[in-house]
């Protein structure tokens, strides 16, 4: 007799003839009723319409029909809340019953029916069952403390449960110890609010411990996970928590292995580095762990995961036991691919044994994994460098095999390869290129054609093979194209003759029937650079590479030591702090620092949030750091001038630059230009002295628009002749062309010649100092001026001056030593990357905002300033980002026009803003933010200078 | 915690759920089968998978996956863990934890799943408490059941459950008193086309069968203890005695239990019992299949039940073979060959020899196929380990004792 019989239906309609079995005055038949609902229940079937009819079966003393009813009951409560209530006599009865089993299956199930009403009915029996004698009721109220949690949070503190709970921590009975630690860690796992935080001390510490060996296994896995989360205070501590838990690795149950090696690794680290004591625990656990890669494949599988982390944090545990990650053919795919990338890597002891298994899974039937594996080759070949040729002549055996996907990853690994040992193994370049046909994925082709641009020099074809790819250009992925347009570059580079019409079609291609900004921009680059400066391209383009690491698939230390922290959790299995992942939840920010000792070993292991990025080299980012020392713009011109005749259609290029630097390529050829006219520095009747202005007034006499310097404040008389011998200094400061220049006007008004000028800055608090020697004309006649331009470098010896922008000079000439002190306006220090991302693309975090928010209040400093010209917002901030002051969000608040605002000095402080801009009023409201207090008066100054100098 | 259970069949239907806490709806179990038709074999589907609000945490037993729904941060061992415990009781209760069998005792799968599991924490999991509470089913008890009307579940409180010892109930009484131990050691090895070992292995287990009156106190003592390199006990082990004297000194569970499991690691040089002369070749359209087995180090023991496996590639057609002894069977749809061995006579070696045809038209494979072996040998233990002699104490009768040792194949692969 089987419970299928209570699925066989009558034609009458279920329902009503189970109603009526229930209301039955038969025992037997009452029970056999209850069971029928409850099967049809368990498949899904709706049988709540029965709930009043069921509740009336509670009643009994009979108890599995007791317990099908609460079965019933906690499956349907939610959705008849009123009909629930119905039942909370019986269970208040219950709870007072003199059998144990009773109360505690009466508090179980009051606990499990999720209806806000119920739950106020059922305080008072928890809280006597939360002391009853018995502790089998005791561990049961112990979870229903967390179930009340669930349902009302504030309930459960107001009620006091959670100091009672926290009582049964000192329980007599191991079981409730268990129940109730796990129900405090769920409950504080859930809850945001201090109270329900778990605290441990050193007394709940030994009671934990010693209720650790007494309780059942999964309560030694709650245990175990809350001591993973208390704080040794000292090493003899962390060394006696160790010792009580180390007999927990030789449990059957996976999971309490697995939390035992947590508390293990985290209380290595309290324990300090290389003591003896370390180095046995490490011992230890090599075994545990290889037993759970026996164990089901599930087991398998989490256990992969975490020994991956495990073996990147303390990789010697289980550096003898390579042969137990080596794989079966019947391994599910999860398991297969985790293997390796636990692997503890090879080493030269093994390599012959590693290559030799590494190459039977490369003719495996699962893609994914024989790619896996034939990668796994290469960083061996990177990793051991004596094993580095029998791995290239294993890529090459693979490589003949000619199956396609081993083919291609073989080639991308080979990259590789070269990358890390340049110019040993490029003879096998011939054998590559036979494959060149066969290869359909981007990876491979763009590596491909990486090898080929990279060793053009001895591959006579060269040009042949990146010709065939560029005639399918614009089919090609993005990362192909960039990485054709480099190899061609490199290759024009190296045989510059007879590749001058490839270049041009690819340059062509790249920049004008392109849509992708980056391949667009990349293409300008080189073209700019190959017209400007074959030496400078060649130096950039051929730049010798930085060597890359075999460490490249590892996890950074500061996500490692955090996930160290999270072994045997979720967290371990995705490999993503769970603040990555869990969501919905005020998830408390717990267990997730190892002590800072461990940064000893490591550097930057432990606290900071950012991490040194890898250091991948790629051409791209070399080029980019290039592009602000060279005046692109005027490179151009003078490219097309000079007819280094490259570009083809230069009117369209140029059409194509933003339209300020062309400006500013005008105007600077002119200023160029008049120089060499003029045959250096010298005074221009009716103009302004100094150079920049003179280059600005040309730039307004034709029409070229606006001005486009920086503004720069009248010239001041910085040194009086008479304090000088005769010798009169003014100056002031500008920035052109992003070099910050010192213009000084020098007058000779004593009776003899000068000459012999020299110039030192005293230690500033910007570093400022001169960049190159001053270079006056010598003699300086009597009555005779001469003005000077010192272009000036921010690298100097830093000192925190008062006033903070000051400034002291010597000067010297052949009569004497002069000193002088000038103010430095601050925004001769905004730098031209001061523009803070509005938003960050790759993590898409309101970088802006965030910042703002980051620095506290009392940092703010608001001022009026005049806006004496009215200008619109759009004319102010076209006139600060002259300045480097860049707009970076504009919004209109009730009639008012706020401009957020960001600059960066040249020490790397960062000064944001909030400009509030009332319509036709003659002033506005600037909100200043920094870390830099110091600063904020300058920057005031400087708004209000620049404003008011339109 | 464990919130919500569903339980699959390979049809993809949801043919039982449970929760524990409030209802999660049935739709949550579209990311799973999701992830499962990425998979190329049922096996394959990842056994964590994660989703917006819910982790998916499953194994796959019996044809059916267990799906484990979670809310919090969990450790997904415990979980794992918990849900073949689930499926070992199953087989306990109903012999099988097949579908048919689940669908069969609906109702006392529903109550076992209350039991084991409180708001999802564990509650009892130990199979004598369980039994204590619900009453497997059997013929007798059913036709008792409805003549007297009683029913499955007792109303006494599991004692063992608060107890120190809550693997034994007290009270036990049998008027034959008796423990068998077996040792069972099974070798997982990857052999390699020149008959060389690249990995080996031994997992070892005790399994006790104990029906012994009162409170015994039972120590057992192994002539070489030192050779298991890894060791996982049952909570009765006391673990303070074996780290001092490498005895295991325990109070047994009544019934059927695993004592220990234990590994011996790849350090120690494994006794290869059988050895595979494979010889597949392929050539265009066909292929040549010739395969010899025969015993090594078995000292001088009789290696039985001997079945080879070999899972041929895709473009296999068909097998036409001759054994000298036993059956063969290739099954064309999953093209998987299985020749049933039986006993290997020392003398006249078993082979297995003829051709393969491939599907006409597609070219031979790469590789050749692993082939896996499955083999037995009664009474020896391959790791060489020997039970001393087992004592009991606290009870005053005899008890009858037995060992047994039996060496097995687990996952003993030939490459060829």
């Amino acid at each position: 007799m089987t419970d299928s019989k209570y699925f066989t239906t009558t034609k009458k309609g279920e329902i009503f003839e189970l109603k009526g079995e229930l209301n039955s005055d038969k025992k037997e038949k009452k029970k056999e009723a209850v069971k029928k609902v409850i099967a049809s229940m368990t498949v899904g079937k709706d049988v709540s319409a029965l709930f009043p009819d069921v509740v009336n079966c509670m009643q009994t003393d009979n108890l599995e029909l007791k317990k099908l009813v609460y079965l019933y009951l906690m499956n349907y409560a939610k959705s008849q809340p009123d009909m629930a209530i119905m039942a909370v006599n019986t269970f208040v009865k219950d709870c007072e019953d003199t059998n144990p089993l009773i109360r505690a299956l009466a508090v179980r199930t009051m606990g499990c029916i999720r209806v806000d009403k119920i739950t106020e009915y059922l305080c008072e029996p928890l809280r006597k069952c939360l002391k009853d004698e018995d502790p089998y009721v005791r561990k049961t109220a112990a979870v229903c403390v967390a179930k009340l949690h669930d349902i009302n949070a504030q309930l459960v503190e107001d009620q006091g449960f959670l100091d009672q709970l926290r009582e049964l921590l000192s329980d007599s009975n191991p079981m409730v110890v268990a129940n109730a630690v796990a129900a405090l860690s769920e409950i504080s796992d859930t809850s945001p609010s201090p109270a329900a935080q778990m605290e441990m001390n050193q007394q709940t510490i030994n009671k934990l411990l010693a209720a650790l060996n007494e309780c059942t296994e999964w309560g030694q896995i709650f245990i175990l996970d809350a001591l993973s989360n208390y704080v040794p205070k000292d090493d003899r501590e962390a060394q006696s928590i160790c010792e009580r838990v180390t007999p927990r690795l030789a449990h059957s149950n996976a999971g309490v292995v697995l939390s035992a090696v947590k508390v293990l690794m985290k209380g290595m680290e309290y324990v300090g580095m290389e003591t003896e004591f370390v180095t046995t625990l490490q011992k230890k656990l090599a075994p545990p762990l290889v037993t759970l890669l026996s164990s089901e494949p599930e087991v398998q599988y989490v256990a992969l995961r975490n020994i991956n982390l495990i073996v990147q944090k303390r990789p010697d545990i289980l550096k003898h036991e390579m042969k137990v990650f080596f794989v079966k053919y019947n391994d599910p795919i999860y398991v297969k691919l985790e293997n390796w990338t636990s692997y503890p890597s090879a080493t030269q002891e093994n390599i012959a044994q590693v290559l030799a298994e590494l190459k039977e899974y490369a003719t495996e039937v699962d893609v994914d994994f024989v790619r896996k594996s034939v990668r796994a080759i290469g960083r061996c070949a990177i990793k051991v460098e004596q094993a580095a040729e029998r791995c290239v002549s294993t890529l090459l055996d693979l490589i003949q095999t000619k199956v396609n996907y081993v083919v291609q990853e073989a080639i991308v690994v080979i990259k590789d390869i070269f990358r890390k040992y340049p110019n040993k193994y490029e003879s096998i370049i011939s054998t590559l290129c036979e494959n060149l046909e066969s290869l359909d994925e981007p990876d491979a082709r763009a590596s491909m054609i990486w090898i080929v641009g990279e060793y053009a020099e001895r591959i006579d074809n060269a040009d042949e093979l990146l010709e065939s790819f560029l005639e399918g250009f614009h089919d090609e992925s993005t990362q192909v194209q960039l990485q054709l347009l480099t190899a061609i570059v490199k290759l024009f580079l190296k045989k510059p003759t007879e590749t001058q019409e490839l270049v041009q079609q690819v340059l062509s291609l790249a920049t004008q029937d392109s849509d992708n900004p980056d391949l667009r921009d990349r293409g300008y680059i080189y073209w700019r650079l190959l017209s400007t400066d074959p030496a400078a391209a060649k130096e950039v383009v051929l730049a010798e590479k930085p060597l890359i690491s075999s460490e490249t698939d590892r996890l950074e230390p500061t996500l490692l030591d955090e996930l160290i922290c999270y072994i045997a959790s979720l967290a371990s299995v995705y490999h993503k702090p769970p603040s990555a992942f869990v969501e919905g939840q005020a998830l408390v920010v717990r267990r997730t620092q190892l002590p800072v000792r461990s940064a000893s070993g490591e550097p930057g292991a432990t606290g900071a949030t950012e991490s040194p990025v890898p250091q991948q080299a790629q051409p791209v980012q070399q080029q980019q750091s290039v592009i602000p020392s060279h005046d692109t713009a005027m490179g151009d011109l003078l490219g097309d001038l000079l007819s280094m005749d490259l570009n083809p259609q230069p009117q369209q290029q140029m059409s194509m630059t933003p339209a300020p630097q062309q400006d500013m390529g005008g105007m600077d050829l002119l200023g160029g230009g008049l120089d060499s006219l003029l045959g250096g520095p010298s005074p221009v009747a009716g103009m302004p002295a100094s150079q920049a202005s003179m280059g600005g007034g040309l730039g307004d006499i034709l029409g070229l628009g606006i001005s486009s310097t920086t503004y720069v404040p009248p010239k001041q008389v910085w040194l009086p002749a008479p304090k000088a011998k005769g010798l009169e200094v003014s100056g002031t400061f500008s920035i052109r062309q992003n070099v910050r220049y010192m213009d000084l006007t020098l007058k000779n008004n004593a009776m003899a010649p000068m000459g012999d000028f020299a110039i030192q800055f005293n230690k500033n608090s910007f570093g400022l100092s001169p960049a190159s020697a001053l270079q006056v004309p010598s003699p300086l006649s009597p009555g005779q001026t001469a003005d000077v331009t010192l272009p000036l470098g921010t690298n100097g010896p830093v000192q925190k001056m008062d006033p903070l922008m000051n400034l002291q000079v010597a000067m010297k000439n052949n009569i004497d030593v002069f000193y002088f002190s000038c103010l430095i306006p601050i925004h001769l220090l905004f730098t031209e990357d001061g523009q803070m991302e509005y938003a960050n693309q790759t993590s898409d975090r309101k970088v802006f905002l965030a910042t703002w928010k980051d620095i506290p209040d009392s940092n703010e400093v608001q001022k009026e300033i005049a806006n004496p010209n009215q200008l619109d917002p759009k004319g102010i901030s076209d006139k600060l980002q002259q300045s480097f002051i860049f707009t970076i969000a504009q919004r209109n608040v009730d009639g008012r026009d706020m401009l957020y605002q960001s600059l960066k000095l040249t020490n790397g402080i960062w000064v944001l803003a909030e400009l509030k801009i009332q319509p036709r009023s003659p002033t506005m409201t600037l909100s200043l933010k920094t870390r830099a207090l110091d600063v904020i008066p300058q920057v005031q100054q400087a708004y209000e200078l620049i404003i008011a100098n339109m | 915690m464990i919130h919500s259970l569903f339980m699959i069949n390979s049809a993809g239907d949801i043919f039982m759920e449970k929760h524990w806490k409030s209802v999660i709806s049935r739709s949550v179990c579209d990311y799973f089968f999701e992830e499962q038709q990425k998979a190329n074999s049922p096996e394959d589907v990842n056994p964590v998978i994660s989703t917006p609000h819910h982790y998916l945490i499953h194994i796959y037993r019996e044809n059916i996956y267990f799906v484990a729904v979670c809310t919090t941060e969990v450790p997904p061992l415990f979980v794992i863990e918990f849900l073949h415990r689930v499926v070992d009781t199953f087989t306990d209760y109903f012999g099988d934890g097949g579908e048919t069998a689940i669908k069969d005792n609906y109702v006392i799968v529903y109550e076992l799943l209350e039991e084991m599991l409180d708001n999802g924490f564990p509650l009892a999991t130990e199979s004598n408490i369980l039994k204590e509470l619900i009453k497997p089913p059997n013929i007798l008890r059913t036709v008792v059941n409805t003549v007297t009307g009683s029913s499955n579940l007792s109303d006494t409180l599991p004692t063992g459950q608060l107890s120190n010892v809550p693997w034994r109930r007290a009270g036990v009484k049998y008027t034959n008193n008796e423990a068998y131990f077996d040792v069972i050691e099974e070798i997982d090895a990857i052999i390699d086309k020149q008959g060389s070992t690249v990995f080996a292995d031994i997992q070892g287990v005790i399994d006790c069968c104990v029906k012994l009156s009162g409170m015994p106190d039972l120590t057992l003592s192994f002539m070489n203890p030192r050779i298991l390199d890894d060791v996982s006990f049952h909570p009765c082990v006391r673990f303070k005695r074996w780290e001092s004297e490498r005895v295991l000194s325990f109070v047994p569970p009544d019934g059927n239990f695993r004592l220990i499991s234990y590994h011996v690691g790849s350090q120690n040089m494994v006794a290869i019992p059988v050895y595979v002369k494979p010889n597949i070749s392929f050539r265009e359209g066909g292929g040549r299949f010739d395969v010899t087995v025969g015993p090594k180090q078995t000292m001088g023991k009789l290696v039985e039940s001997v079945v080879i496996t070999c899972a041929m590639p895709k473009v296999v057609l068909n097998m036409n073979l001759t054994p000298t002894q036993g059956t063969y069977t290739f099954d064309p749809v999953a093209k998987v060959l299985t020749w049933d061995v039986g006993k290997i006579n020392p003398q006249k070696l078993p082979n297995l020899r003829g051709n393969i045809s491939l599907q006409s038209g597609s070219p031979p494979p790469e590789s050749n196929p692993a082939i896996s072996v499955q083999f037995k040998i009664q009474q020896m233990a391959v790791s060489g380990l020997k039970v001393n002699r087992l004592d009991m104490y606290g009870e005053k009768y005899k008890p009858f004792k037995g060992v047994k040792y039996l060496t097995k194949a687990g996952n003993f692969q030939v490459r060829t």
